[in-house]
């Protein structure tokens, strides 16, 4: 399998006035065509970080990202993400159909735009809402939305940051189905953040377990359940219940390696800081941009 | 269609009141004529050209004014509003010329543009700006940064992002700036023709019904063709904000 997405010795350091914040540490790592790896790791251990280095929005400090083999300095042209926040990554003045077309406005011309955006709406399963406005569907449906625009972007690589943490169960378990068929009839490359232990096993072809932070990997764990999963029995199935034993068991592990295991309080407050340094960087990253603008 | 009949009855009770006043002898019918004499007058005035004449010239003097406002105000509002260097370098300056009524220049402006209807839509123009600038410069701020990494993700450039997310987004409030300028810019354009003279338009025609006979009723009939004008101004702005941005208020807009 030729590999889609290389990092190599990853490492960020944010500069913070009360001193330097390492979110992550000498990550390496692959993800080959058509694969859909998990990462999973500790709320605050540097997810983020790591997703906004390889869609190029923060340089890291240290080691380097490619892209089918091309290093990536800025954005790279075909990559799509999915936030967790469809309600803030939808445009709202956008109709459903207009926001899908959005990545294609440059590319396409106006009719293969409508072709290839009302395409990935039906792939979704939302042929029928491209007039809609994103804020009169439902969460789960703006979500659909969401995905079908990194869809029909025809992506390298698809990028899911906590993609269905926002939804109820009952949608997450739709969605997760949604998006284990188009990356089987698409070969789709995905590469899914999360910090539910069950879905990286359910989702995952790989399963990366991150280590607190400063995030490194603690495992890189292989999936061996069936192409074709059922959220009933795949999820009973010794094999998936012994996936999620072992990767919570490595998180788990992780936590107590420190020494004495930290209070949650304690956790809540790291987690916290370290959410709040990444949101301090990103601002100062986005005045300096404004400033040499 | 409640609330229709509940504005009609606010008016009509107004107009009750205002008459009874009258009629009641609190004051010289001489000074606040009743709205029945008003009306009346009023009626006459609308088929009156020169009177008409003095409507449209306010009229117009206000679109150019919020035209002209808008084309600078909008501008440099993207301008302060996303180059924080400029927009610190220029805090104190605008500050200052912030509070400054725009009828204390008066004086200034006849000196520099003289006293022709230039000089009351420059007056309507310097004060209708700051809503539309101060607005503008709070939407770039509001500007949610998840829109924007995700137009970035995208593949969209610096100026993309400018204008298919910032001002998109910023709009709704811009928009809001607009509407609360048109109804200053007419305060100003009137309060300009009523002191300045120099130039046709409702003020000049209250001023002179004033002056002259003293006919107060001529006088409160070009106020309440004033007043009617400000409502219909923002009636209308508010209705198209509805129509074209009834996106901003369904996600629990700022505007």
């Amino acid at each position: 399998m030729t590999a889609m997405l290389e990092v190599a010795g990853l490492g960020h350091t944010y500069q913070a006035k009360d001193g330097a914040h390492r979110a992550i540490d000498g990550l390496t790592f692959t993800v080959g065509a058509g694969e859909l790896v998990c990462v999973v790791g500790p709320s605050g251990c540097g997810k983020s970080t790591l997703l906004r280095t390889i869609c190029g929005l923060i340089k890291p400090t240290e080691g380097g990202i490619s892209l089918h083999g091309n290093e990536v300095h800025g954005v790279p042209d075909d990559l799509a993400v999915v936030f967790q926040d469809y309600s803030r990554s939808l445009f709202p003045w956008l109709t459903v159909q207009r926001n899908v077309e959005f990545p294609l406005r440059r590319s396409l011309g106006r009719s293969a735009r409508r072709a290839r955006a009302a395409e990935a709406l039906a792939l979704v399963g939302l042929d029928k809402a491209g007039g809609k406005h994103p804020w009169q569907l439902s969460g789960g449906m703006q979500q659909r939305v969401a995905i079908a625009r990194a869809l029909a972007y025809r992506p390298a690589l698809l990028i899911m940051d906590e993609p269905f943490a926002s939804v109820d169960a009952q949608t997450r378990f739709e969605l997760e189905d949604l998006l284990l068929k188009v990356k089987r009839e698409n070969n789709t490359t995905v590469l899914v953040v999360t910090h539910d232990i069950d879905e990286s096993v359910y989702l995952g072809d790989r399963v990366l377990v991150l280590s607190s932070s400063p995030a490194a990997v603690v495992a890189d764990l292989r999936v061996d359940l069936p192409v074709h999963r059922n959220q009933i029995t795949t999820r009973e199935s010794d094999a998936f219940v012994a996936l999620r034993g072992e990767v919570a068991r490595l998180l788990h592990v992780d936590r107590t390696a420190v020494g004495t295991p930290r209070k949650v309080d304690n956790e809540a407050a790291v987690a916290a800081k370290w959410a709040e340094a990444e949101r301090a960087a990103l601002l100062e990253a986005q005045a300096q941009e404004r400033a040499t603008n | 269609m409640r609330a229709l009949t509940r504005g009609v009855l606010g008016v009509v009770g107004f107009l009750i009141l205002w008459e009874l006043f009258g009629r009641f002898g609190f004051v010289s019918a001489q000074y606040l004529p009743p709205p029945s004499v008003v009306f009346g007058e009023l009626g006459k005035l609308l088929g009156d050209e020169q009177f008409l004449r003095d409507v449209i010239a306010t009229v117009l003097s206000l679109l150019i004014a919020v035209g002209v406002a808008v084309g600078i105000a909008v501008p440099l509002g993207l301008l302060l509003g996303s180059v924080p260097a400029v927009r610190y370098a220029t805090r104190a300056v605008v500050e200052f010329l912030r509070p400054i009524p725009s009828v204390a220049t008066i004086p200034l402006a006849i000196m520099l543009i003289g006293i022709g209807p230039e000089t009351k839509i420059s007056l309507a123009v310097y004060a209708a700006i700051w809503p539309i600038l101060f607005n503008t410069i709070y939407a770039l701020d509001e500007l949610d940064p998840l829109l924007v990494e995700t137009a970035k993700v995208f593949g969209t450039g610096r100026v993309g992002v400018m204008f298919s997310v910032a001002l998109p987004s910023a709009l709704p409030f811009v928009f809001t700036g607009i509407r609360l300028a048109a109804t200053t810019a007419l305060v100003v354009l009137v309060s300009v023709e009523l002191l300045l003279g120099g130039s046709p338009g409702l003020g000049q025609f209250i001023m002179v019904a004033r002056s002259g006979a003293g006919r107060m009723d001529l006088v409160l009939a070009g106020t309440v063709v004033a007043g009617v004008l400000g409502y219909l101004l923002n009636e209308g702005l508010e209705r198209a904000q509805q129509r074209w941005f009834g996106w901003d208020t369904a996600i629990g807009g700022r505007s």
